[in-house]
């Protein structure tokens, strides 16, 4: 990917720094991008460090227009997560909207569910001027303050952006949901999932060949970078078969996620947040993988071409 | 036969074990990845004290704790040496076992040992502890003493973080008796209260925090006379130089 872009894009001649900051602003991770050794560009300063909005506060607070972290994405099976956020639709209005881009979305259903409104859709930016409001994205709650915005004013990249270029399995449905509750209590320094610490949970059990559904329901006010060893996490982007894999699913304050795992690596996994603090103080689990073919249990952990990195 | 039909038994949990031995065994990571039980040694106030009249004191104020996140066991120490009777003015020594009640609220019960100047007290302890709406750190106990006389405190205290290093504490201690123990100078009704306000800065992290302060004490009614009788004040203002220690 590197390799493509320094042999492709860099014929101006110039280097390029791709640069990243932890959300805290701690700290930030640098890399040059040059059509020759030695090169560099400028690193840029730190920005202000993001702070949490009520937004971010789940369900300890009572406010309206935080359902979006509910918003149930089966209602919205045929919508163009990518295309609603995109900035081609900046300029677009409503009439445009019921174009032929968006004839899999079901208004119907969608205004049956009274959870969902188009503000929190990111309707409500669309057709207004520009930098009058910041775009949403199903990946933050509605008027986070984590919500990042690209440094030079343009559009910031999200999970909603991320499209699989090789689809590796065929979409297919899940033969079953299970919901993974975020919790904690930061004051205690307590972190679990549904409530329960690790030392005091259950592995959770999968059949070999399965694929299953996890929704992850952030009660929390921080965001847990949670990780599954062993196997790919599809993550549900409304792509189908285009939906991306990942390592770790970032999921942010008071957000739900969906993602789909392919139950094709035998054994037992770890599956946990990688803040490390989170995942010793409880914040992990068990994955056992029950059945498939036997000598896949040691080939699968030998050769870890299973999937994701353990 | 019998002892033939055991060890086969146990031949075949060995070989059930073997072909599924973490299903079998006592799981590992289970020690290793999650943190049990936790630990920790703190002194909230650690100063001199440098009175209107003159009265130099020195105040310890600090706790250790061992346990999970169920039961802690906590030793909390006060103790006020005064300077000029070379003596320890209060000296209390807690034990309680700390178990939370809800999301933000400890209760405590144990026991709390005073061995200052003058006569003993053993008390019996029940506290509350935590967070109140808007950030007020609360501790609250009920005593009853082997005499037989209660007493409850009441304190609260305030962070107000004016950057993420300089911190201003204000903090309320009250004392209420429902009896009077005149041998240790308490009279029925309200005895006592004490107002700080501290403003420190976090030096090594937020393990070690000198502050600067000034604290008011004042003593009524009965207790306020009591003092009178026994050649004490009954109102101070204190200079305060100290700091705030972790571990």
């Amino acid at each position: 990917m590197l390799g493509l872009l320094c042999g492709a894009s860099l014929i101006d001649g110039k280097a390029y720094t791709i640069f990243a900051e932890s959300m805290g602003r701690s700290g930030f991770a640098r890399g040059t991008l040059a059509p020759e050794k030695g090169m560099t560009a400028k690193v840029p300063e730190l920005r202000e460090a993001p702070l949490l909005t009520m937004a971010d506060m789940a369900g300890h607070m009572d406010h309206g227009g935080m359902d979006h972290g509910n918003m149930d994405h089966d209602d919205m099976g045929g919508m163009n997560h990518k295309d609603m956020n995109s900035h081609d639709m900046a300029g677009m209005d409503h009439s445009d909207m019921k174009s032929d881009d968006m004839a899999g979305m079901d208004h119907s259903d969608m205004g049956g569910n009274a959870k969902m409104d188009h503000s929190a859709m990111g309707h409500g930016s669309m057709g207004q001027g520009e930098g009058e409001t910041l775009p949403e994205d199903p990946f933050y709650a509605k008027g986070s303050g984590l919500m990042p915005t690209a440094s030079n004013g343009g559009k910031f990249l999200s999970y909603a952006d991320l499209k699989a270029q090789n689809p590796l399995y065929e979409d297919r449905e899940p033969t079953r949901e299970i919901e993974l509750r975020l919790t904690g209590n930061m004051e205690r320094y307590e972190w679990s999932i549904n409530g329960t610490k690790y030392e005091d949970a259950d592995p959770i059990v999968l059949q070999y060949g399965e694929r299953v559904r996890f929704k992850f329901v952030n009660e929390t006010m921080m965001t847990h970078p949670m990780h599954l060893h062993g196997m790919w996490s599809i993550l549900d982007v409304g792509e189908g078969k285009w939906n991306p894999l990942k390592h770790v699913i970032s999921v942010a304050p008071a957000t739900t996620v969906y993602m789909e795992t392919e139950v094709d690596a035998p054994g037992e996994w770890a599956f946990h947040c990688h803040l490390s603090y989170h995942a010793a103080s409880g914040m992990f689990r068990k994955i056992v993988v029950e059945g498939g073919p036997d000598s896949a249990v040691a080939e699968g952990k030998q050769s870890g071409n299973q999937g994701g990195e353990s | 036969m019998n002892r033939l039909a055991v060890s086969m038994c146990g031949l075949s949990l060995a070989v059930a074990a073997l072909a599924n031995p973490a299903v079998a065994q006592e799981d590992p990571a289970k020690k290793t990845q999650t943190a049990k039980t936790f630990w920790g040694v703190s002194a909230e106030k650690f100063e001199y004290r440098y009175s209107d009249s003159d009265e130099e004191l020195a105040v310890i104020e600090g706790d250790a704790y061992y346990g999970t996140d169920e039961l802690k066991f906590r030793w909390l120490f006060e103790g006020e040496w005064e300077e000029a009777h070379n003596a320890w003015e209060t000296l209390e020594n807690q034990f309680v076992a700390q178990t939370p009640v809800d999301d933000f609220w400890d209760a405590k019960a144990g026991v709390r040992i005073d061995t200052p100047e003058g006569p003993d007290r053993v008390y019996g302890v029940l506290g509350l502890t935590g967070l109140a709406p808007y950030w007020f750190e609360v501790d609250t106990n009920l005593y009853v003493s082997d005499e037989g006389d209660a007493s409850v405190d009441f304190e609260a205290e305030y962070e107000l973080l004016v950057t993420n290093f300089w911190i201003m504490s204000a903090s309320f201690e009250s004392l209420v008796a429902f009896s009077e123990d005149r041998a240790i100078g308490v009279g029925k009704g309200l005895n006592s209260t004490e107002v700080g306000l501290r403003l420190s800065y976090d030096l090594l992290d937020r393990s070690f925090a000198p502050y600067v302060g000034v604290v008011h004490e004042r003593k009524y009614g009965d207790t306020a006379d009591l003092a009178r009788d026994s050649g004490g004040s009954t109102e101070d203002w204190f200079a305060v130089l100290g700091a705030r220690m972790m571990f």
